[in-house]
């Protein structure tokens, strides 16, 4: 019973987290790229226009939700709820902080630690496509079907190379669960270098890219590219359906910074020092700070690339990513064993 | 307004004109004029008056590796009367209607596409939604207010269209303008190409998904429209250049405001470059796309930059002079391949050259009148009103009536920033025109669309579209 209550209270928790980092994400976004173009973006709602994102949601959801006549409707009004939930899933067996201990009880900050972790995130961030195409196909229109078939066409080649890149991180800390990938990288090299993951840096490299392909964003923003196909998949959506996605795509995008670090940045590893408490908090800073890095890295890449077309990701996809990650577990797996092993020769 | 005028087709009594010479063309015979019409593909062997048509001959834009995709689609003949291919079935097409109201048609271009996924097999464009009728218009209003007229057709450069229609309207008066109204109309227009290529490499950024170039094209652009307002009063549809001469002199301290405008849009030019030239998804999203080549390109008319992309030497300010623009020094940039790439690196050298003549007019700025002395044109200077009663005629009738141009008919064409704009003349004596024909530099470009964008994918045509620059104020009129 006691073990429900804790998992419900965490559920809570990191439910209403996920929506409050949505809405300082979207308003930090408009604000970053403006100041990169020489605006000033929302400042109007609130101090420096923090509230302007409550304000656009709340006007979303008092708007109509329109359904338009040659929908499939059942698919129509699934596909939202399709895309925000596997985006609420994979922030579950995110570690936030360090485990806090409080009466002799050790309280993980993560609602739940899976030993199979890392495939979980895969699977999740995989169904987020399926949202995306049925939206698509589902809205009978032009512009969103096409759009759909891009998203398909993106998903198989990025989600492959996805997972060849975590494939040397899991080899490297011994674990698929995300807990023990970061403890496992809590030590340190010569006493001081923290022993993140980075140094594994092609996967690192082939992550991130796969990454902004995995949340749909500049330059790999294809599916919903605005200048082309209107608006993509949520070209038929209004109101709160429309805000659904939207909610999705920033929550995927917190999801997969705060993966990054998880992976790469040793999560909430760092010196931590003080009273208990202080050394409560401590890591949650860490790991927050990471992972704002990473997301302002998303918003920067917005601010300056052009977009690729469809058929040069798929070709950078299968024709770099891919080989380059299959390379390179080849070498991480030799540097594996002789760190087990040995050299053969010895 | 009921009988037709003289000079209409069948009318045996029809005057004959002398073809309208110009200062520039005198000692030209036919036959080198005609040359300047030729063509060379950049690339190929430079005939000898290619040396002669330029300051430093025609210059080639960084030369590059042949590109596979471009050897594609280069000679792909487009069949845009709409042949059946019988390789493909026919449901597996879809049509779709870009436009009119779509985020990257520039205005309310439609275009018609046959697709099959998405690779688009047919293209037609489909215009009209911004007619306006300025050529029928131009029939009711006085020659003193056409040029308010014209300003409108061609938003982004609305000081070239003024300044072609008023050399339209000089050539059947006959009227001398001072240097210094010439040299003010070549700063003015020089500097409105330079303000239209800075929106066009901003909406290109944007169209191909760098959303930052656009707001740093119109950051610069601020600095030249901010230069406008203070000479003209207003930030477009300016009514500046008129029958006659210019509006207005330049105001005090010009000199200074030009200079710094050129500095802020110097500095912008480095910015966009750092941005986008050596970047590979640029490269990758420009280069081979929306090919044109040079004979193409004169089937259709296209004309400017489009048309020096494709290699084909010909630029109105060198090729027909006006308004002395031939006393300044100047190249005409030329491209190789006649794709999205070359567009942009010849309108990016384009507006150096701008600013190349900009910085000359500002050491050779001729003192003088700025509208010429005929008083049946221009009006008197306001305080000749109160002296004078041949003045205050003047200004009754120029204001009332209007100037009256003697019958006859004439054409002229100026280089705006899209191309050849042209403005044929007939008028029958009185003051408001007889008829006006426009030939505008985006209507013969967005003919030439299906040429550039049959087989290629929804991306390069927006791609292509973005770098035509087409102006559907322009196109539709």
């Amino acid at each position: 019973m006691e073990d429900f209550i804790v998992a419900a209270v965490k559920t809570v928790i990191a439910f209403a987290l996920l929506f409050t980092v949505v809405l300082i994400l979207v308003w930090a976004e408009r604000r970053i790229v403006a100041f990169m173009q020489n605006r000033l973006g929302p400042t109007r709602a609130g101090p420096l226009g923090i509230l302007q994102t409550l304000a656009d949601g709340l006007k979303l959801i008092f708007k109509e939700s329109m359904t338009p006549d040659r929908v499939e409707v059942w698919l129509y009004l699934a596909a939202p709820i399709m895309a925000l939930v596997p985006a609420l899933l994979i922030f579950l067996v995110v570690p936030i902080g360090a485990p806090i201990t409080i009466g002799g009880t050790e309280y993980t900050l993560q609602v739940t630690d899976l030993n199979v972790g890392v495939l979980y995130v895969l699977a999740m961030s995989s169904m987020a496509v399926y949202a995306i195409a049925l939206a698509g196909w589902s809205s009978g229109s032009k512009y969103p079907l096409i759009g759909s078939v891009r998203s398909a066409a993106q998903m198989i080649s990025y989600e492959a190379a996805m997972g060849l890149a975590l494939v040397p991180v899991i080899m490297f800390n011994g674990t698929t669960s995300l807990a023990g990938i970061v403890e496992a990288q809590g030590a340190t090299y010569f006493g001081f270098l923290p022993a993140w993951n980075i140094v594994l840096l092609p996967s690192f490299v082939v992550f991130v890219i796969a990454m902004f392909a995995e949340t749909n964003r500049a330059p790999f923003d294809l599916v919903e590219a605005e200048q082309e196909i209107v608006g993509g998949f949520h070209t038929e959506y209004s109101g709160f359906r429309f805000a659904l996605f939207f909610l999705a795509e920033y929550i995927n995008l917190f999801n997969m910074s705060a993966l990054t670090v998880v992976f790469f940045f040793g999560g909430w590893q760092g010196p931590v020092f003080g009273p208990t408490v202080v050394q409560w908090i401590l890591p949650v800073i860490y790991f927050f700070a990471k992972t704002f890095a990473i997301v302002f890295l998303f918003i920067w890449v917005r601010g300056t690339l052009p977009r690729l077309r469809y058929d040069q990701l798929m070709s950078f996809g299968w024709k770099r990513l891919i080989p380059v990650s299959l390379a390179w577990i080849i070498l991480a797996m030799i540097a594996v064993g002789i760190r087990r092993f040995g050299l053969p020769w010895a | 307004m009921s009988e037709t005028p003289h000079n209409v087709e069948g009318d045996t009594e029809a005057p004959v004109l002398e073809p309208p010479i110009q200062a520039a063309d005198e000692g030209l015979d036919a036959v080198e004029r005609r040359r300047a019409h030729d063509i060379w593909v950049a690339g190929t062997e430079e005939p000898d008056w290619v040396a002669g048509s330029t300051d430093e001959g025609a210059q080639e834009l960084l030369p590059r590796d042949i590109d596979p995709a471009v050897e594609v689609q280069r000679g792909l003949v487009v069949d845009d009367d709409y042949l059946e291919e019988p390789t493909v079935i026919e449901d597996e097409r879809q049509i779709i209607n870009m436009g009119p109201q779509h985020p990257a048609t520039h205005g309310v271009l439609r275009l018609h596409m046959e697709l099959e996924g998405e690779t688009v097999r047919r293209v037609k464009p489909i215009i009209g939604y911004l007619h306006t009728g300025m050529e029928k218009t131009a029939e009711t209003l006085s020659y003193m207010q056409g040029s308010t007229n014209v300003t409108r057709m061609d938003y982004l450069s609305p000081l070239n269209n003024e300044l072609c229609y008023s050399l339209v309207v000089e050539q059947l008066l006959g009227v001398e303008i001072p240097p210094r109204a010439q040299a003010i109309r070549v700063l003015m227009t020089e500097l409105n190409r330079i303000a239209s290529h800075l929106i066009w490499v901003a909406t290109f950024g944007m169209d191909i998904g760098a959303l930052s170039m656009m707001i740093y094209g119109f950051r610069e652009r601020e600095a030249i429209l901010a230069f406008f307002e203070k000479v003209t009063g207003l930030r477009m549809n300016h009514n500046y250049i008129r029958p006659g001469g210019v509006a207005a002199d330049l105001p005090a301290g010009w000199e200074e405001d030009v200079e710094e405008a050129l500095d802020i849009v110097r500095a912008g030019l480095t910015d966009y470059e750092d941005l986008l030239n050596g970047n590979p998804i640029f490269l990758d999203r420009t280069q081979g796309v929306g090919i044109i080549t040079p004979e193409e390109a004169q089937a259709y008319g296209a004309t400017g930059p489009i048309a020096r992309a494709a290699g084909v030497n010909f630029d109105l300010r060198k090729a027909f002079p006006y308004s002395g623009i031939e006393q300044y020094e100047f190249d005409v940039p030329l491209g190789k391949y006649g794709d999205t790439h070359d567009r942009y690196l010849v309108r990016m050298e384009e507006i150096r050259q701008s600013m190349r003549i900009v910085e000359q007019i500002l050491e050779t700025m001729p003192p003088g009148d700025y509208r010429t002395e005929d008083r049946k044109v221009t009006p008197p200077p306001r305080k000749r009103i109160d002296e004078s009663m041949e003045a205050l005629i003047h200004h009754f009738k120029i204001f009332s009536e209007g100037f009256k141009v003697p019958p006859g008919e004439a054409y002229q064409a100026v280089e705006s920033p899209r191309g050849e704009l042209g403005m044929y003349l007939v008028a029958k004596g009185g003051s408001k025109p007889w008829r006006l024909h426009v030939r505008t530099p985006s209507f013969a470009t967005v003919q030439a669309l299906p040429v550039m964008m049959t087989d290629l994918i929804i991306p390069d045509v927006i791609a292509t579209l973005a770098s035509l620059d087409p102006v559907l104020g322009d196109v539709d009129r």
